[in-house]
């Protein structure tokens, strides 16, 4: 934690109820520049529900409720009138499920530049190229562009939606557990590229894995049935964690 | 004991090798007769069968009138029907609200249920009694009215398969496409829908095959005259159908007339023939670009 950090984004007050069921309990949370923050929990304690407010991906939930805000740019990305497609435009998102289009690997990366507007070919390729070598899948791919993303293996694919995600050359990247369906070498390789693209971008990930929280990131939420239990450097919520909860989830005493 | 098992296990297997054998067996059975039954109609005529002349008195039974009308009826259905059906489909799939969804989903299913007679006795009695004085016909009974009748029934296919298959697209996929800035529409255009293009086909495959298959509705509307408009396109005038014209001769036919029938008997079992294979074909293509490999 040696260059100084800056705010990216920050949840302030946030709840969210599932019709009747409060899922998030006035969270509040930095997300720092340039930084890897990782928000571990057990299963359920709301840690894919906050991730997906982040770019406002529980719209599309039917009976989904939202209290506080969301600060992105000093604005509210809850409030009124507020332009989700820019918003989502700008906060890339990687699911838990590697997710390829079912499509060829060319049309899975040109799918959002298309989308928002870039026609020319030259242009396309250009973006396609650079995507898959930022997602360290290029070498893999570059002789197959044509044929279709669901041929490839589950890593495979899922720094194919790395890649993917950087074409729309967002702020920040959302990641749901994004190895938990990847055996350890790809699981390893994932990792390596997160800690590559958090030089040029924010990162958020969302993981049940305490050693791969511990192992990547810079920052650790840890939450537990719907609160923000506590936050702060990855080192200090590991070796000396000031709350009690925290300290029995690390030590591995419940979860 | 283990001999038991596998002694009880052939007895199961022969027993459903037969069912299969028996009914491989009537699925050729049923083809041999009709082409043999409809063999001297082709052997009296030959190419000239397709040209529109079906006379009793004169003892000439060719049938192009009637391939006409079911390809012109059919046609006309289905102008209706595909671009209503996948838009009703669509919208009750991606964006109707639950609620409304849980009402309009039975409704449409107990449509495509509703016996093709009432879709015919409706078409009959309100249809074309409206037809006539707002078009000026003579007779509102017409291939037209076959169309619009035809359109109708298949719209709740159509609807409901089209909406199976756009449902049956995986959640993550549209998931994936929002996250990335694409609008509900754009992730419609160019996600659900072509995901699901092999069940739309397949929807619109199924529509066809009730509207060239469907015969009591088309009787009471189409006029059943074998004769093609003049103008050809003129489907405001009476006209038959390969359907039609079987249900309401073949009980008084007699020699040349009764192969005739079979002829378009034939002709029917090789449209509905090709468009089954043409949709598994699609299904097949599309599979494999989807599914990789
Ligand atoms: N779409 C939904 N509708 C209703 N309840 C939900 C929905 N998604 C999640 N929940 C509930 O909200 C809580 C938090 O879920 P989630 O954020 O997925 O937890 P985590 O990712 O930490 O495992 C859980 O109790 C879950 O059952
Ligand atoms: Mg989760």
């Amino acid at each position: 934690m040696s260059k100084k950090t800056s705010l990216e984004m920050e949840v302030k007050d946030l709840d969210l109820w599932y019709d009747t069921k409060q899922a998030l309990k006035k969270v509040n949370m930095p997300v720092y520049k340039n930084k890897i923050t990782a928000i571990i929990g057990p299963s359920g304690c709301g840690k894919s529900t906050l991730l997906r407010c982040m770019n406002r991906m529980n719209d599309i939930i039917d009976k989904c409720r939202i209290e506080g805000e969301i600060l992105f740019d000093d604005k509210n990305v809850y409030r009124k009138n507020y332009d989700v497609v820019e918003l989502r435009k700008r906060v890339g998102m990687v699911f838990q499920k590697p997710n390829p289009f079912p499509k060829s690997i060319y049309e899975n990366i040109a799918y959002a530049p298309r989308i928002h507007g870039i026609k020319k070919k030259k242009s396309l390729d250009g973006i396609v190229q650079q995507c898959l070598k930022d997602a360290f899948i290029w070498e893999e791919v570059h002789d197959r562009m044509e044929s279709s993303a669901m041929g490839l293996s589950g890593g495979q694919q899922q720094r194919l939606c790395i890649a993917r995600a950087l074409s729309i050359e967002p702020d920040i990247i959302l990641m749901d557990e994004p190895c938990s369906a990847l055996d350890p070498i790809a699981t390893a390789k994932i990792e390596d590229l997160m800690r590559v693209l958090v030089k040029d971008y924010t990162v958020v990930i969302v993981t049940h894995n305490m050693q791969q929280a511990a192992r990547v990131s810079d920052y650790t939420a840890y939450m537990y049935l719907g609160e923000l239990i506590e936050f702060g450097e990855t080192e200090q919520i590991f070796e000396n964690p000031q709350e009690e909860l925290t300290e029995k989830y690390i030590t591995g005493r419940f979860g | 004991m283990l001999l038991k098992r596998t002694v009880k296990e052939d007895v199961i297997k022969f027993f459903f090798f037969m069912l299969a054998a028996v009914s491989i067996f009537i699925v050729f059975f049923v083809i041999y007769f009709l082409f043999s039954e409809s063999l001297p109609a082709f052997q009296e005529y030959g190419f000239s069968i397709f040209e529109s002349e079906w006379s009793v008195p004169r003892e000439v039974y060719k049938i192009g009138a009637a391939l006409f009308g079911t390809a012109i009826v059919t046609i006309g259905a289905m102008i209706i029907a595909i671009p209503l059906g996948l838009l009703v489909g669509i919208f009750l799939s991606e964006i109707a609200p639950f609620h409304i969804r849980t009402i309009l989903k039975p409704v449409i299913e107990l449509l495509a249920g509703i016996p093709s007679i009432v879709y015919g006795f409706l078409g009959a009695t309100l249809l074309v009694q409206y037809l006539q004085p707002s078009f000026d016909l003579l007779k509102g009974i017409s291939l037209f009215a076959g169309s619009l009748v035809l359109g109708i029934m298949a719209l709740p296919i159509i609807i409901s398969i089209s909406d199976d298959a756009l449902k049956a697209v995986p959640r993550d996929l549209k998931e994936a496409s929002l996250a990335l800035g694409a609008t509900k529409w754009e992730t419609i255009k160019k996600i659900t829908f072509p995901s699901a293009i092999s069940g739309v086909s397949a929807a619109i495959i199924m529509g066809m095959g009730r509207a060239v298959g469907e015969t009591m509705a088309v009787s009471l509307v189409v006029g059943n005259i074998m004769q093609i408009p003049v103008p050809p396109f003129d489907i405001f005038e009476s006209g038959s159908t390969l359907t039609s014209i079987i249900a309401l001769e073949m009980g008084e036919a007699t020699g040349i007339q009764t192969y005739s029938l079979f002829a378009c008997g034939v002709i029917l079992f090789i449209i509905v023939g090709t468009m089954s294979v043409t949709s598994n074909l699609l299904k097949e293509r599309v599979e494999k670009k989807y599914k990789g490999g």
